[in-house]
């Protein structure tokens, strides 16, 4: 358990480096959260970037946690000032007792003006304009050298920052030869004017062997070739763009033919989501397995072909990257707010199978998952992740891959099946399970049918007959009990007794988990179940009945878990109480702890005041 | 789309294709549109075709987005998988279907709604992928499902049945499918069987997009006095620029045109379309030539019917594009989509 204010800083810390985008320091910024990583000790790292190319303040927070914490813990340690536009602010968010870092080639007393933060200046422009020539050389070592201050600052390995810089600029030598020239000013600069290192610093561990350091957009990519997708379809959109990228630079290595030059793949930039998902639909029903990526705003556009590949029993793996709505909202910022969209989505009776990873390791086993749930049970499948897991770097577990894997490609008549069946009916039930057989086109004339989104008859005939309509759409519903069998189970911990519980999802796990311990030091005892799959399984039922006070934690305004947990489980609805984040940064496990506490003072007083 | 099975009674005596079947085998489910519909009669020309080139139906796939001609996807070829989508979407239906297996044929009906107004995004996408499809639109410059109202291809001045004139100028799928680059553009009438079942039997086996803008009289909502959609209409303002001939190796249909007025254009697979020039100075493979006619005959009221442009885009036809294998891709196996477990490290190598 951590204490909550160790007295050493040592591998227990945030920074957080304020810049301005377009300057080259993303580049700095990751090359200082993968030395930490590669030092052995678990780090978390949040981009929060504009929604523009050059010119706006962005920022990179970097959490080093001893305890493999992995979420923001709500606190700023270390503020590197790089953005004079937003020095009032960022120097505001410093926690009491911690240290600016600014560029100080422009002197500027204001900063001083905070007492309880110790204010340490770097002249980096003024050494970078010495050392550099030409203007966008000097702005990107400018950043560089910065790296070069904390490296000294924290006690950084300078030969492993080296041998990062030389694995990222193999091609380029000449860059690292400057890069490191640039880190150098900086670290002999601090190691020569400021108190280094500082109280709060990194010291080896060894508690990243074997780990990644990778987004959830290139782990579900990566999953998605493993899967076996063939076919590619998507319109750009922020912040799934990436997933796509990725996707096509790991088919580029694995799917290419070396010798005759052709892809086993198609990548299609589609005109806009309406096309992308109906292609998604199109190969899916003519056999080969496709996905798209998206977030909100495409996902809105897909909900009528959803509707149609629900009704008309079409699979579909559909990757969508939430961001903050409604509307263009804030294309770059974090949020879980499209769960009932995906839940419901199209108009008429629709409900689709939805997956909720994490992380980008469940990343990675829910996109092949998505496409086994898709074909097996003939429907769209919605793997929503959100920005914070899609976009940013996260420490995972090393990927497996069991090589005794086959995709399940669900009730599907071939040749020899079509042969020796009399006639074939594409919507009946003889499994009694809801999931109907399918052919593809060109297997066999026995297995033509006509594939419709207007009322069909089980024998897939149109019908406008009330009972015939019925019958199908009945179906549809015995399907989706089906689903809950399959859709992966929550996930429960904690102590199995408590009273009350948190019940929550996808990229809300890290600080939820960190929120447990924190409010189990304070003597708050709470189960823990994150959902992973819709429809709900008896799991989440079960779990819901055991708890009388449920928290159901989740980044949007409206408590769509909480609305889908009430809706399509027998929980009460007055044990459900939200804590919600939306203010598009991750959540942080100081939220949630606050939250649960504030909740339970005023629960007491409640009761205290019934009791006079 | 109909609630009364076809009766499956044929005559012994009818007559068979190379693969023995007749053309009863290339109809589908009874028609309800309405009796005398210029979409049954591009039905019957799309049947014949069919049987006419001894297509194999489970080698065909039909795809239709929504209305009146959509629905005729259901009224041929009852072994083929057909696919009725939504409106205006049937094109990207047909990419992604194409994608996943580039060996069967993609026959897309649509209509002058469902291509020009909400599904013009698509079609004209379609056009710019170089989709090895027949894409036909039956084009009444109606909308008949919902009763009357007039559609993007219109022509102004047009009445409609309750006598409102279309003041917004026509969307020409004809002219707009050729500035999009499409190789094979044609255009003809429901009414003209002896024009349209060659078209189609060379638009099916072009390997690129193939577009068929079929004029299409709507019987109930656009067949008055004041239409220039009626059949009379029409008639009276059609005007083939150029016969075109389907002449499939080594058998060819037929031979009854004097050698010296066509031109060849070969097809990916050895067949020809024969082109019978009717006016000397008009080349169908000068696309620019070819636009300009056709344009100074609309402008002049009259449609300028059969293929009208047609050359070789196999170089930028979808899968070539794409660099895709010869084999489908819903059939490569397994084995060589999936890097296994040997594949992980090195692919995650950049991220330890």
């Amino acid at each position: 358990m951590t204490p909550v204010n160790p007295p050493d800083r040592i591998n227990d810390f945030a920074l957080k480096i304020a810049t301005v985008n377009g300057t080259g320091s993303a580049s700095a910024n990751t090359l200082l959260m993968k030395s930490i990583f590669r030092s052995g000790i678990p780090v978390m790292g949040k981009n929060y970037f504009p929604s523009n190319i050059q010119g706006l303040p962005t920022w990179y927070e970097i959490r080093v946690s001893r305890d493999g914490y992995v979420a923001r813990s709500g606190q700023v340690d270390l503020m590197v000032c790089m953005n004079a536009e937003t020095y009032a602010r960022d120097i505001r968010e410093v926690a009491s007792g911690g240290y600016v870092l600014y560029d100080s080639s422009w002197p500027r007393p204001a900063l001083l003006q905070r007492g309880d933060v110790t204010v340490l200046g770097a002249p980096l422009a003024r050494m970078c304009n010495e050392n550099f020539d030409g203007v966008r050389t000097r702005i990107l070592m400018k950043n560089i050298c910065y790296a070069g201050v904390l490296a000294a600052l924290l006690d950084l390995d300078l030969t492993r920052i080296r041998e990062l810089l030389g694995q990222t600029y193999a091609k380029k030598p000449a860059l690292i030869e400057a890069n490191m020239r640039a880190i150098q000013l900086g670290y002999d600069y601090a190691k020569a004017h400021l108190p280094c290192p500082l109280p709060l610093r990194v010291a080896p561990m060894n508690e990243t062997a074997g780990h990644l350091m990778i987004d959830g957009n290139t782990a579900a990519a990566l999953g998605c070739v493993y899967a076996g997708a063939t076919v590619a379809a998507w319109y750009p959109i922020t912040p799934s763009t990436s997933l796509m990228d990725a996707f096509k630079s790991f088919a580029d290595r694995v799917r290419v033919d070396q010798e005759t030059g052709c892809a086993n793949y198609a990548f299609i930039q589609a005109e806009d989501e309406l096309a992308a998902i109906g292609m998604v639909l199109g190969a899916n029903w003519n056999g080969a397995r496709s996905f798209t990526s998206t977030s909100g705003p495409g996902l809105s556009l897909m909900n009528e072909f959803l509707g149609l590949a629900y009704y008309a029993e079409i699979p579909a793996v559909i990757f969508d990257v939430q961001r903050v709505g409604p509307s263009t909202g804030m294309p770059t910022r974090t949020q879980q707010c499209d769960l009932m969209e995906a839940a419901y989505a199209s108009h008429g009776d629709t409900k689709h199978v939805c997956l909720y990873p994490a992380n980008p390791e469940e990343c990675f086993y829910m996109a092949v998952q998505a496409f086994d749930l898709a074909e097996r049970l003939q429907t769209p499948v919605i793997v929503l992740l959100d920005l914070d897991i899609g976009m940013n770097d996260w420490m995972c577990r090393p990927l497996d891959w069991d090589d005794s894997y086959q995709p399940d490609r669900g009730k599907v008549l071939g040749r020899e099946a079509l042969e020796n069946i009399p006639k074939f009916h594409r919507y009946i039930d003889p499994d009694e399970d809801g999931i109907p057989y399918r052919t593809f086109p060109g297997v066999h004339p026995k297995g033509a049918y006509f594939t419709r989104g207007s009322g069909h008859t089980e024998l897939g005939t149109y019908t406008e007959d009330a009972a015939e309509y019925q019958k199908v759409i009945d179906r549809l519903t015995r399907k989706f009990e089906t689903a809950k069998r399959y859709v992966p189970a929550a996930i429960v911990s904690g102590p199995g007794h408590a009273h009350g519980a948190i019940v929550s999802i996808g990229s809300c796990d890290g600080a939820v988990r960190e929120a447990l311990d924190v409010l189990a030091l304070r003597g708050v005892q709470l189960d823990y179940l994150r959902v992973r799959g819709f429809p709900f399984g008896e799991d989440v039922e079960k779990f819901l009945a055991e708890h009388d006070l449920i928290y159901v934690v989740e980044q949007n305004r409206d408590a769509q878990l909480k609305s889908l947990l009430t809706l399509e489980t027998r929980v009460e609805k007055a044990k459900l109480r939200s804590l919600l984040h939306y203010s598009g940064l991750p959540v942080s496990s100081a939220f949630i702890v606050d939250g649960v506490l504030a909740d339970l003072a005023e629960d007491h007083r409640a009761r205290a005041g019934a009791l006079r | 789309m109909t609630f009364i099975p076809k009766p499956k009674v044929s005559h012994p005596g009818l007559p068979r294709n190379e693969l023995g079947l007749t053309r009863r085998d290339y109809e589908g489910a009874l028609s309800t549109l309405c009796a005398g519909c210029g979409h049954d009669s591009i039905t019957a020309a799309i049947t014949e075709a069919c049987w006419g080139i001894s297509l194999q139906p489970e080698l065909l796939v039909k795809l239709s987005g929504i209305g009146c001609s959509s629905k005729t996807t259901a009224y041929f070829v009852n072994g083929s998988h057909g696919f009725n989508s939504v409106h205006g979407r049937m094109p990207s239906i047909a990419t992604g279907a194409n994608a996943a297996n580039r060996e069967l044929m993609y026959i897309g009906i649509s209509g002058d709604g469902d291509s020009l107004s909400i599904g013009l995004g698509q079609f004209a996408h379609a056009i710019r992928r170089n989709l090895n499809m027949l894409y036909i639109i039956e084009n009444n410059g109606v909308y008949g499902l919902t009763k009357g109202q007039f559609s993007a291809s219109a022509d102004m001045g047009s009445k409609a049945k309750k006598g409102e004139v279309n003041r917004q100028s026509p969307i020409d799928p004809v002219l707009l499918a050729m500035n999009l680059g499409a190789g094979f553009v044609a255009r003809s009438f429901s009414g003209d069987k002896a024009q349209l079942v060659p078209l189609i039997q060379a638009g099916l086996r072009y390997p690129g997009f193939a577009l068929i803008d079929v004029i299409s009289p709507c019987v109930t909502f656009n067949d008055h006095e004041g239409s220039t959609r009626s059949y009379a209409f029409t008639r009276e303002h059609y005007s083939a620029a150029i016969a075109a001939d389907y002449v499939p190796r080594p058998a060819p249909i037929t031979a009854d045109y004097a050698e010296g007025e066509r031109i060849f254009v070969e097809l990916h697979d050895g067949n020809q379309v024969a082109l019978r020039k009717l006016n000397a100075d008009y080349d169908p493979t000068d696309a620019h030539a070819a636009y300009d006619h056709v344009q100074q005959r609309l402008a002049a009221g009259e449609f300028l019917t059969g293929l009208l442009h047609c050359r070789a885009t196999e170089e930028t036809e979808f899968h070539a594009l794409n660099r895709t294998p010869e084999q489908p891709l819903n059939a490569v196996p397994f084995d060589k989509l999936c890097p296994k477990r040997e594949g992980l490290s090195r692919l995650l190598a950049r991220f330890a």
